[in-house]
């Protein structure tokens, strides 16, 4: 394992900061309100021990304050919306301010959505603010994700909380879809009519489980109501109390960080929370709600007034859901109709209900349990705060892009009327590239990935072991040119040579020693198989043995390059057998790539 | 990273880890020193800093100020022309920028106050294994034990598996009452009523209405190649009580055609037709939404949600896409007045499938 320094710099800081604090404490008595407070709370000790919180700085962290935020907008102005919706579907007569509808039957939803949008000051943009809100809450979610995914934040002991915020996801695009099917227009009406297509595809009691959501036959009048409470009571109660727990996990466990030098599984090197990052988060805050503002000012999102009130038997030509649930409509347009059969009578809808019902829990089901399955295959049990750089995991990284790509392709699936229409292309030849694509493009996703995270890991290898490339050129008097390479400083060279390359977990013992197969051999083969398939194409990090090597080795080159001209070879082990290090495995890899 | 596990990779494993316990590693080289910034030396550039936060700050207010003119200023039917974006609704647009502003430069300086004037020397935290201490865990072992001995939990087993029993009945009254109130429960058979059924009206054939103007259709109305999008005259019932008129237009859909006679492949298609007018279902048999595009020189009809094609010269059979089955047709013929009606309904029902739709 690695050995870090014990003169941490952290100690001698620290000490220097309580003599600080005890001097200012006898100099400012606490009083007044925080000290009224402070006599009914006790809270002064816990309150100057978080704002002495540490947070590390990179910008990936601020996606997940993204969506925080976001959602925080949301319940603001979604408040502001509650005061003016109405929800009911009860049939009135248009009478508002805008011309094309007045005098038209439409339900109170919709006329009460077209009031916020028209006759209410300031309205249009509170509304246009809270579903601009919600999609960059649903965007930032997802990207927040993918940043802890693929840099291993959810490890030991962070577990809980990448469930939490599996769940919290999940819930964020129920809730963005209950929230766009209230205006009940045309187009989310809709949506509404597919999820009940949905509904009733479940196997024995789809037709129940569609009577006891709609209150009766489709689309009744108790859907919109049933959709407000759950979309403004409901899933928020549940959203704000998850995503508490989720932030206190964040206080609990201590933000991750990124490897440097300085910084180790056992510290977190940072600014404080008092005054920097009340500064930098909460001016974050303003930013984020900001710029949602002004795109919500200049561009117009969700015009109902433009779709007109929903009504079963009109439709309009390219109706896709909002961005999140594109995934499973594009599910839904891809699975072909014959997977739907009959047994004894009964309606087996398999060209529906795997795209619709089963594919969320399923999507979800996976993300949130992988980082079980990969601690067991690695079977890797210590706590890790310092995050992977993406490369130096080549083969979650694949995992990760595989399942994006599977995702991405449903949801361009779902666009693929408006791709055929602006691309001239036939609707057919597209669905069926998507269906092909779907199988193969993650397989092919997965491969290229990985072999680009064992290049960068390799051009790592050779930036530590030759030096950074200086983009100056020597030319010698025998007319030969030549790069010149720096040696990195003991900081630049750290993120690169830190990380731990694990190798493949081997079988060592299939019996015991009276020849008796171990039960539990069949699973530990299984085990065995997958650690193969993740750790048996690796590149080591440079050991300070080999970097010595390769300053020797680069004394010889020069010699080699006059002989035979060739570039410095990229990998010292196979030129360097006094290494210290066995290389066999780096060997192993680069022989099955030739 | 060493020092903080608790737990090894698992040593008593039929697996064994392969690593490499090499010495033979870089060592971390601790914090880079500080590099301090323009105003942490040069009371000048601090100076400067400080004139930068306080503008941005002052924009903001002067946007807030925009914002409270211009909600009473700007009248609520003023529109113009956006570059870029296009007819626009002024006070939308003036109130968006002037909120998006004030709130926008009170972040841009509380980032650019904490950038350049708050001390950027990085602090170090120490973390602790997360796992409490032995003797920590023991303890909270033996109060559980403690509490439940002092219960008597162990010693008297009916409390513990009466609690049991009660503890896990108690939430069905809450799980009945909403499953019990939520809906009717005669989902199927309903799922297969249509307003087309002549029972609806009295047995006699049904007219189509055009919809939604709720007028007659005759025959001769229906030049080749014209779609009408029809509603039974059944509807209008529901429609003078505004009662369920949603709910049956959702089944009720129906989309009238004409075709050349010799396109039409399927002999029952066209005897339930008159003279290659055809009627059929308009809900899609995928999840249920109108299949409202027809393309003319192919004479397909296409669903827009998922793109189900039904090929209409041979009786609506499914040519691509997630449905499975046809859409069902109507059989219609003329009355006395020369008007189109269906002397019966449908023959299965229409729209989404469902477990027994076929029972």
């Amino acid at each position: 394992m690695s050995t870090i320094n014990d003169t941490r710099p952290a100690e001698a800081l620290r000490d220097g900061d309580l003599g600080a604090e005890q001097e200012r404490a006898d100099v400012k008595p606490l009083g007044g309100i925080a000290g009224w407070l402070d006599d009914r709370t006790g809270g002064a000790k816990p309150t100057s021990h978080f704002l002495k919180k540490v947070f590390p700085d990179h910008w990936s962290f601020m996606l997940g304050e993204i969506a925080m935020y976001s959602m925080i907008i949301c319940l603001l102005t979604g408040v502001f919306l509650t005061f003016w919706y109405v929800p009911s579907m009860t049939q009135v007569v248009y009478d508002g301010s805008y011309v094309p509808l007045q005098g038209i039957t439409v339900s109170d939803a919709y006329r009460s959505t077209l009031n916020i949008s028209f006759d209410i000051r300031g309205g249009l943009l509170i509304r246009q603010i809270h579903h601009w809100g919600a999609l960059i809450f649903v965007v930032s979610v997802f990207v927040h994700m993918t940043r802890v995914f693929f840099t291993g934040a959810f490890r030991k002991p962070r577990e809980i909380n990448w469930v939490l915020g599996t769940l919290l996801s999940m819930l964020a695009c129920i809730e963005g879809f209950a929230g766009y099917s209230l205006p009940d227009d045309l187009l989310s009406g809709t949506g509404i009519r597919a999820m009940n297509g949905f509904v009733q595809s479940i196997p024995v009691v789809g037709s129940y489980v569609s009577y006891f959501i709609f209150g009766g036959a489709f689309p009744g009048e108790a859907i919109i109501p049933r959709l407000y409470s759950v979309h403004v009571l409901l899933l928020p109660a549940v959203l704000v109390g998850v995503f508490t727990a989720h932030i206190l996990f964040v206080v609990i466990h201590k933000h991750t960080q990124f490897p440097g030098p300085g910084r180790t599984n056992n510290n977190v090197v940072g600014y404080p929370l008092m005054p920097v990052y009340m500064a930098k988060a909460g001016g974050f805050f303003f930013i984020v709600f900001g710029i949602i503002a002004l795109v919500s000012a200049v561009v117009s999102i969700n015009p109902i007034w433009g779709y007109g009130p929903y009504d079963p038997s009109p439709i309009t030509a390219g109706s896709q859901p909002d961005w999140y649930m594109g995934f499973a409509d594009g599910a839904l347009r891809l699975l072909p109709g014959f997977l739907e059969f009959q047994t004894f009578g009964f309606t087996w809808s398999m060209n529906i209900f795997p795209g619709s019902i089963l594919l969320l829990p399923l999507m979800w089901g996976i993300i949130g349990v992988y980082p079980f399955v990969e601690s067991w295959v690695t079977g890797d049990k210590r706590e890790h705060h310092l995050l992977d750089r993406p490369r130096n995991a080549p083969t979650r990284a694949g995992i990760g892009v595989a399942g994006i790509t599977a995702y991405t392709v449903l949801l361009f699936a779902s666009g693929n009327d408006l791709m055929a229409i602006k691309l001239q292309l036939s609707i057919n030849d597209l669905t069926q590239l998507f269906r092909l694509l779907f199988f193969v493009g993650p397989v092919i996703a997965f491969w290229l990935t990985k072999r680009i995270c064992l290049s960068l890991q390799r051009a790592d290898r050779q930036k530590v072991l030759h030096g950074r490339e200086t983009g100056t050129i020597w030319r010698y008097p025998d007319g030969r040119f030549e790069e010149i390479h720096a040696p990195l400083s003991p900081f630049e060279r750290w993120a690169l040579v830190q990380h731990e390359s694990p190798e493949p977990l081997r079988i060592s013992a299939e019996a015991d020693e009276n020849g008796v197969a171990s039960p539990l051999a069949r699973v530990e083969r299984v085990r065995a198989k997958l650690s193969h398939f993740y750790f048996s194409d690796r590149v080591a990090p440079p050991t300070p043995s080999e970097l010595e090597a390769a300053h020797h080795h680069g004394d010889e080159v020069d010699e080699s390059h006059l002989l035979t001209g060739q570039h410095e070879a990229i990998d010292t082990s196979e030129t360097s057998d006094s290494s210290s290090t066995p290389r066999e495995t780096i060997k192993a890899d680069r022989k099955r790539l030739t | 990273m060493s020092d903080i596990d608790t737990t090894r990779p698992e040593s008593g494993s039929e697996l064994a880890h392969h690593q490499e316990q090499s010495l033979d590693r870089f060592e971390n080289p601790g914090l880079p020193p500080h590099i301090h910034r323009a105003a942490d030396d040069d009371p000048a550039a601090g100076k400067r800093a400080e004139k930068q936060v306080a503008t941005l700050f002052g924009l903001s207010m002067l946007a807030t100020l925009v914002f409270m003119v211009a909600y009473f200023a700007i009248p609520d039917e003023s529109t113009f022309y956006l570059p870029g974006v296009g007819l626009s609704k002024t006070q939308n647009v003036v109130l968006g920028l002037s909120m998006g502003f004030a709130l926008f430069f009170i972040g841009i300086g509380a980032v650019h106050w904490a950038k350049t004037l708050m001390s950027d020397e990085e602090i170090v935290e120490e973390r602790h294994p997360q796992r409490s201490d032995d003797r920590s865990r023991a303890a909270a072992v033996a109060t559980v034990l403690d509490g439940g001995a002092n219960a008597q939990l162990g010693r008297r087993p009916l409390i513990l598996y009466s609690l049991t029993g009660a503890l896990g009945l108690f939430a069905l009254p809450f799980v009945l009452q909403i499953a019990g109130s939520l809906g009717p429960v005669n989902a199927p058979e309903e799922l297969k009523e249509n307003i087309w059924d002549l029972k609806n009206n009295d047995g006699k054939p049904i007219r189509l209405m055009r919809d939604p103007e709720m007028t007659p259709i005759k025959l001769s109305d229906v030049t080749n190649g014209s779609v009408f999008h029809v509603m039974p005259e059944t509807l209008q019932k529901n429609i003078d009580e505004n009662h369920g008129v949603l709910e049956a237009k959702a089944k009720a859909a129906v989309i009238l055609i004409r075709l050349e006679p010799d396109l039409i492949k399927v002999q029952k298609q066209k005897d339930w037709g008159v003279d290659g007018v055809v009627a059929y279902s308009k809900i899609c048999t995928h999840v249920g939404c109108a299949v409202g595009l027809y393309e003319q020189t192919t004479h397909h009809l296409l669903c827009p949600c998922h793109q189900s094609t039904f090929d209409l010269p041979d009786d609506c059979n499914v040519i691509f896409g997630p449905a499975k089955r046809p859409l069902p047709q109507l059989k219609i013929t003329v009355d006395d007045a020369g008007y189109l009606v269906a002397p019966q309904g449908f023959m299965e029902p229409v729209g989404p499938s469902f477990w027994e739709r076929s029972r």
